[in-house]
């Protein structure tokens, strides 16, 4: 058996306070492998964010990692020195946020963004970014003509879409996904993460995908993790989180989605 | 739509525009829809579409560039500013935003107390009390613990519940909730719609709920009514437009609503780009002709076009 591309073991994130600490993540273990879609799901507070900053070590303080590993590829993220993490993020590991579509600066054109990234991270001269930044452009269907364009004279989906474009420009290894389209109807949604997956097949990048919406998930993930409180509670494929839940919290936060076919929501879950 | 008895407010052909030529806003056109006391229209669409003009607009937030509102049968006052002020305390309105929704300086016994101050003049002293105790108990808060809190204190779902009591405080008979569980938990989301369910039921409210998410708005309305680019696509009973839509719109949004049993490998689920632009473009431009599918059941479509 391969080794997984991301693993994270017994990782325990607390924020620290002034009387006590609150434990965010609670000894949280799991793998991704090369090309898979991990989904973790929960309620806000429940510390599936804090696990995707954690991994991106973007975490800041009040937040502390106490114990735990997070390996890339077996070499340990938590270990890397400020250097050796510059050239970690964006190229082995890419973040995209819940209100990404508005982390673009507005005051440069994107091609300038794209530019940035590339220059920083791949040397690369005016034309050859110009050059990559239209294969990108186009590979989530907008116009590379528009990379003179400001961020505002586009639609959120398209900065959204914008985003993941500059996330994928230097080929990262695993996409951190952090509620990518909540802000999002669901046709421009679908479009977004029906795009992601395709490219997903193409590059045969590893995606951790984290949301509420656990239908959402299901349809776009190889394998879910539930989160309750910090801690993991199961662990399974799609189909099983879907067909088969185990732990009494997925089957009530099942119950808690309405159907769109009908057969209403019965059981109501834990407030 | 299917009528029971005649309905508590109508918008008759209401059109509202922003801005001159040739930056003029389209945000709603010729809308047109009823509520009935003890029944939810839910209005969904997605974002821009015009829900939330139409919200204002029922609200007289907005007064309509064209058209008129009834209530109880009788156009609403435009100018007379005591006569829209009985409208605004039949005709109340939860906001999506729980935590902005709330004034922070102030307890949650204030909340309500205001208000039945000043539309209940009939009430004194301890008969205040003992409506706020009522109404807190209501929406399944208990008052001992909650009315002397401040927002902050609260959960954004008993926040809600505090928003739906207020609206009860005044004796309203009209609810607009403009995706009121949106900014919820999952898991409380279910506990605020049953409530409104209930309230419509046990109360004879006529509730107007506003969201982007069909599920729900199968799980608390009976009526739809399904909007793009401000206009009105389809129209008619819940469970008949959502199984059996016939609008190119409504079918794209219905594709595209998040089905756990469709995996994106599935052939079946995929959503061609160049059909989801074909569709909005030609939902886009107006739609003259009302055909219906059923007796309950109604859509538009362009003039020239053929049936569906």
């Amino acid at each position: 058996m391969t080794t997984p591309l991301l693993q994270v073991k017994n990782l325990t994130v607390d924020y620290i306070g002034d009387t006590s600490d609150f434990r965010a993540v609670d000894d949280v273990s799991f793998d991704v492998a090369h090309g898979e879609t991990f989904g973790l799901a929960g309620e806000s507070g429940c510390g599936k964010s804090t696990i995707a900053f954690a991994i991106s070590r973007l975490h800041k303080p009040p937040a502390l990692i106490r114990s735990g590993e997070i390996l890339l590829e077996g070499r340990d993220v938590l270990d890397l020195n400020p250097v050796e993490l510059r050239d970690f993020r964006w190229r082995e590991v890419a973040m995209v946020f819940q209100s990404a579509m508005n982390s673009l600066n507005p005051v440069l054109r994107i091609q300038e963004q794209f530019y940035d990234v590339l220059r920083t991270h791949q040397k690369m001269n005016r034309a050859q970014a110009r050059e990559r930044t239209a294969e990108m452009l186009r590979l989530v269907d907008i116009p590379p003509d528009r990379m003179k364009d400001y961020p505002h004279q586009f639609s959120g989906g398209m900065r959204q879409r914008i985003v993941i474009a500059i996330c994928l420009a230097l080929n990262p290894k695993i996409v951190v996904m952090d509620e990518p389209t909540t802000a999002l109807d669901v046709v421009v949604q679908r479009e977004i993460l029906q795009r992601i997956n395709e490219l997903r097949r193409t590059f045969g990048f590893s995606v951790l995908f984290i949301t509420h919406d656990l239908g959402l998930m299901v349809q776009f993930c190889d394998r879910i993790g539930i989160m309750l409180a910090g801690k993991l509670v199961e662990q399974n494929t799609a189909e099983n989180i879907y067909g088969d839940p185990q732990h009494d919290y997925t089957k009530k936060l099942w119950a808690s989605f309405p159907s769109l076919h009908g057969e209403p929501a019965t059981e109501r879950a834990p407030t | 739509m299917n009528a029971p008895e005649t309905p508590i407010l109508e918008l008759d052909r209401v059109s509202k525009s922003f801005g001159t030529a040739p930056f003029k806003v389209n945000a709603a056109q010729s809308v047109s829809f009823e509520l009935y006391a003890g029944r939810t229209l839910a209005l969904v669409g997605e974002s821009g579409s015009g829900k939330t003009t139409c919200a204002r607009l029922v609200m007289r937030e907005y007064t309509p560039s064209e058209g008129q509102l009834l209530f109880k049968g009788k156009p609403v006052a435009t100018d007379n500013a005591k006569a829209l002020a009985r409208y605004r305390r039949s005709v109340q309105m939860i906001f999506q935003d729980p935590f902005s929704s709330l004034n922070p300086a102030h307890t949650i016994d204030y909340h309500l107390r205001r208000p039945l101050q000043l539309h209940r003049r009939d009430l004194r002293g301890k008969q205040i009390d003992a409506a706020i105790e009522e109404l807190l108990t209501r929406v399944k808060l208990d008052p001992k613990i909650v009315a002397h809190k401040h927002p902050h204190e609260l959960s954004g779902g008993q926040r809600q519940r505090v928003n739906i009591a207020r609206t009860l405080a005044v004796g309203a008979e009209v609810i607009v909730a403009d995706e009121p569980t949106s900014m919820l938990d999952v898991s409380v989301r279910l506990g605020v719609l049953n409530l409104l369910n209930e309230m419509k039921r046990d109360m004879k409210l006529a509730l107007l709920y506003i969201t982007h998410d069909i599920a729900t708005a199968r799980y608390v309305a009976e009526d739809i009514v399904v909007m793009y680019a401000g206009q009105i696509v389809e129209w008619g009973n819940v469970n008949k437009v959502i199984d059996n839509p016939q609008h190119p719109y409504t079918r794209l949004l219905l594709s595209a609503v998040p089905d756990p049993e469709m995996p994106f490998d599935d052939p079946k689920a995929q959503l061609k780009s160049t059909d989801v632009e074909d569709i909005r473009r030609l939902s886009a431009v107006p739609q003259d002709r009302i055909v219906a599918i059923e007796t309950d059941h109604f859509i538009r479509q362009v003039a020239s076009s053929r049936a569906a």
